[in-house]
């Protein structure tokens, strides 16, 4: 989770007035969280690696109409977001709008997958095959909610600066996290059953 | 997931589960998981789901992701 703190309004301040120092400071303290959104967005690191730069090029070259509307954090977020939303539908010009996840009722997502999985034993979580298996359900999940998964769930930032880094409004990020969680369950369980049958015949 | 019930608990199953829901639908909530196998394993998943992501390790950026943005900012005096 990035910190927000009133330090960044001193460093807001020293980077409109052209302090190279500030500007490092800056990449420093928010290009880790910057570069994990990019990357778990984009999938793949040198993706990641571009959209971190096109992030903070484009934050310098702006931060003179930076009016501290939000924090500085939910700020680059935001520009991150929209740089890899860019990229992305660049590489997918068709890729179909995901506004039905606000629309569609909760019949697109009604659970099918009902063995529960859940008290295997704590070490079968801790695997490095597990950890894997996490962070590729989440570059299947469909784009809108993949962002607010990783913001809200991820790193940590409230509801508000969610919606404010991604210019939706609070109930969709409700909305979106709340399917994200469940799409997420749905598309592990499999994997996590299988585990679990397992365990049981030995 | 047949019943309305069942259809009910799902919606409010995030605010249940980030200890957001009032008493009273913590109470619903609860009679109908008493009764119902199939919304226990869903409520049991998710709570696991959503442990698993906040204790999953965050990925970390390349030592060489860093020096290349310092480079392309014209920052490199300011890498150590």
């Amino acid at each position: 989770m990035i910190d927000n703190d009133s330090s960044d309004q001193a460093l807001i301040r020293r980077i409109q007035a052209g302090d190279k120092a500030a500007c490092a400071a800056c990449i420093d303290k928010y290009s880790p969280g910057v570069y994990r959104l990019a990357l778990r967005l984009m999938q793949n690191e040198a993706d990641a690696e571009d959209v971190m730069q096109e992030t903070f090029i484009s934050a310098f070259k702006s931060i003179g109409s930076f009016e501290g509307r939000s924090e500085l954090s939910t700020w680059l977020y935001r520009i991150a977001y929209n740089a890899a939303m860019m990229r992305l539908r660049k590489y997918q010009p068709h890729t179909v709008s995901v506004e039905e996840t606000e629309t569609a009722d909760d019949g697109g997502l009604v659970p099918t997958q009902l063995f529960d999985w859940c008290c295997l034993p704590e070490r079968d979580f801790e695997t490095a095959e597990v950890r894997a298996e996490l962070e590729k359900a989440i570059g299947a999940l469909p784009e809108k909610l993949r962002a607010v998964f990783v913001l809200r769930e991820l790193e940590g930032l409230s509801t508000e600066e969610t919606a404010q880094a991604l210019s939706i409004s609070s109930e969709n990020v409700k909305t979106r996290l709340h399917r994200a969680r469940l799409w997420l369950r749905e598309r592990l369980s499999p994997y996590f059953t299988e585990l679990a049958r397992a365990q049981e015949v030995n | 997931m047949p019943t309305e019930n069942c259809r009910h608990l799902l919606h409010d199953l995030s605010d249940y589960l980030d200890g957001n829901a009032s008493a009273e639908i913590c109470a619903e909530i609860e009679r109908h998981l008493a009764d119902c196998e199939d919304c226990t394993a869903v409520v049991d998943t998710t709570r696991k789901t959503v442990h698993l992501y906040r204790k999953l390790p965050p990925p970390e950026m390349s030592a060489g992701a860093r020096e290349r943005l310092f480079k392309t900012l014209d920052l490199n005096e300011f890498l150590r």
